[in-house]
Parts: structure tokens; C-alpha cells; sequence
């Protein structure tokens, strides 16, 4: 009984604080659904259609392309193809968080299935989050996404005061985590190299397929200043 | 497009999706030990992550046109003065974010 009643303390907890970590999502998430449910039905979808995009796929920049691809012709290969590259991004996300999500156990595919970008940033951030933590704030995450476009779909006409720019949550969360990171750290080169190749990427290839090309770069810069770079990750683990 | 066609899109999106999430978890399983290189990895893309993230964010600006990408280079400069200044997450969105919507309102 008291066991029980201290795995419920526990959970709820875990709960408010992952709630407020995931705080800064729930803006976010809300804004670009509610945007996704008003053009899914401004499109002329039935429910469902954006429904199940936000249940199985849960990835913005997918989706959002999705609802584009379904209006068109059938194009299967298309579709793979953009869902490689807007989906890139993850594979980083992925190895940055190796570390984090081990021993993780049946929460690990539920982890992994919620890894969007605002997921990752909020998860790697919070370094002294628990696991069940971890799982939580991506559930959450998941969760605003879906009544996000939910909203948006069902109430997005009765809209009435104007939320226009409010989008740029998204970027300030982004600004506002790379600079705690940037302040935590003590070896910065990598930020640098980020937002270069990333810059010129963008510069030279153009908005809509400078990711795969910016990942590159910065894996190549990372490779080859591996030398300098390593040491101070490494003095960190023996601390 | 059929139903059918449409169900065949959704899964195909779902399932590539997931691939790149699942990927790097299935190559460098946690019983084996990570190769020294994908540690290092590990440690320093992060960082690099969110540089590219912000600049992301960044992608539809137009430079050269309009308000000449002044109101998100001005919002992100704000984030970065208040985190610096108060290191508060929720502040430095919330500072940055009434300064771009008021920038977008008064530039027009």
C-alpha cells in the first residue's frame, strides 16, 4: 500500500514537472496545430485525414507537406523521397541522444516515435530529467500536437483575435535553448560551425532542400576538427 | 487520388518518418559498446543541432524584400539578451516573441 501510494506521489511529480518542461512546447505545438487543422479543412479534408497524419506520422514539416501530396496525384515515390529529406534532421537528433535514451526499456520506442524537434531540444536540455520524465514531456508534446490541429480544425473559422506572428514561438524557443546550451558548455566551435554550414547552405542551395547538404557540412567540419574538439568532451565523462 | 491511395501516402510518410527517428537507435544498439567516433559524435552535434535549428527558423525570411528579415533577426537578438541577462526559458520566448509581433505590426 505504501509502496503504491509513494509510485503515485512519484508519478505525479514526474508529471508537474514535466508538464513545465514541456511548457515551452505547448505554445508552440498549439499555434503551427491549429494552423494545420485550419488548412487541412480549409483544404476540404475530412477529419481523418489530418487526424491520422497527426497520430502516425507527428512531424510538423511531414504533415504539412502531406496535406499537399494527398490533394495531388498519387505519387508513392514522391512521397518517400520528401519524407527522407525533411526527415533527415532526426537521424542527428537520434545519435545526440544515444546516450540519454539507454536503458530506457518499453518506454525506448515510445521515446524514439516522439522525437520531433522541440521534443529533443526540451529532453537534451533538461539533464537531470528522470526517464519517466523524459517519456512524459514527449507524450505531452504528443498530445499538444494532436489538439493543436484538433482546434484548429474544428474551431479554426470562429477564430477571432489576431494571433498572427505568434508563430515565432517556435524560434525563440529554439534561440532561447541553443543559448542555454551555449552558456553550459564549455567548447562552443560546434555552435559556430551549426549555424555556418547551415547559413551557407541555405545561401547556396536555397530554402527547400539546404538540411540534408547543411548536415553534411557540419558532419565533414566536425570530423575533421575531431582532434581539437574531442578532448573536451572526454575530460567532462572522467569528471 | 483513391482512399486507398491516400492510406498507401499516409503509411509510406508514417513509416520513413519513423525510420529516421529509429535509425541511429537500431545501428548502435545500447548492449554494444558505441564506437568512440559516434560518442564524439554524441557529444558534439548537439550544439551544432541547435545552431542549425535557429537557422532553420530562419528559411522563408526574405532578405530583400519587405521588412528585410529586421523583425526575426531584432525578436532572436532579444532572446539572446534576455537569456544571457536572465537565463529564464519562458522569459526570453516570451520578451522575443511580443517584440516580433509588435515589430511585424508597427514596420507594415
Amino acid at each position: 500500500m505504501l509502496f503504491l501510494r509513494f509510485e503515485k506521489l512519484m508519478i505525479k511529480t514526474s508529471l508537474t514537472r514535466a508538464f513545465k518542461l514541456s511548457l515551452p512546447v505547448l505554445t508552440g505545438y498549439w499555434f503551427l496545430g491549429i494552423t494545420y487543422g485550419v488548412l487541412a479543412e480549409s483544404m476540404g479534408f475530412s477529419y481523418w485525414y489530418p487526424l491520422s497524419m497527426a497520430v502516425f506520422i507527428f512531424s510538423g514539416s511531414a504533415e504539412f507537406l502531406g496535406l499537399g501530396m494527398l490533394a495531388a496525384n498519387f505519387n508513392p515515390l514522391a512521397a518517400a523521397s520528401m519524407a527522407l529529406v525533411v526527415g533527415a534532421r532526426h537521424l542527428f537528433y537520434g545519435v545526440s541522444m544515444l546516450d540519454r535514451y539507454k536503458g530506457m526499456g518499453w518506454r525506448k520506442p515510445f521515446l524514439i516515435f516522439w522525437l520531433t524537434d522541440e521534443t529533443f531540444a526540451v529532453n537534451y536540455n533538461a539533464r537531470e530529467a528522470s526517464a519517466t520524465e523524459m517519456l512524459l514531456v514527449s507524450f505531452l508534446d504528443y498530445f499538444y500536437w494532436i489538439t493543436g490541429g484538433f482546434m484548429g480544425y474544428m474551431f479554426g473559422s470562429l477564430l477571432k483575435f489576431d494571433i498572427h506572428g505568434l508563430e515565432f514561438v517556435v524560434t525563440a524557443m529554439f534561440t532561447a535553448i541553443f543559448m542555454d546550451q551555449f552558456l553550459k558548455e564549455k567548447e562552443l566551435r560546434p555552435a559556430w560551425i551549426g549555424i555556418g554550414c547551415t547559413a551557407v547552405s541555405l545561401f547556396v542551395v536555397g530554402s527547400q532542400y539546404f538540411v540534408i547538404p547543411a548536415m553534411i557540412g557540419i558532419l565533414l567540419m566536425l570530423t575533421a576538427f575531431r582532434k581539437k574538439l574531442e578532448p573536451s568532451y572526454f575530460e567532462e565523462v572522467r569528471k | 487520388m483513391t482512399s486507398q491511395q491516400q492510406i498507401i501516402t499516409i503509411v509510406i510518410l508514417a513509416v520513413i518518418t519513423f525510420m529516421t527517428r529509429a535509425l541511429p537507435f537500431l545501428v548502435f544498439p545500447a548492449g554494444k559498446p558505441t564506437p568512440k567516433y559516434i560518442q564524439y559524435l554524441g557529444k558534439a552535434l548537439p550544439l551544432a543541432v541547435f545552431g542549425m535549428l535557429v537557422v532553420y527558423c530562419l528559411k522563408d525570411v526574405q532578405w530583400l524584400e519587405g521588412m528585410h528579415g529586421i523583425p526575426e533577426v531584432v525578436g532572436i537578438l532579444a532572446c539572446v539578451i534576455m537569456h544571457v541577462w536572465r537565463r529564464q526559458l519562458f522569459l526570453s520566448m516570451a520578451v522575443s516573441t511580443a517584440v516580433y509581433m509588435i515589430l511585424i505590426r508597427v514596420m507594415v
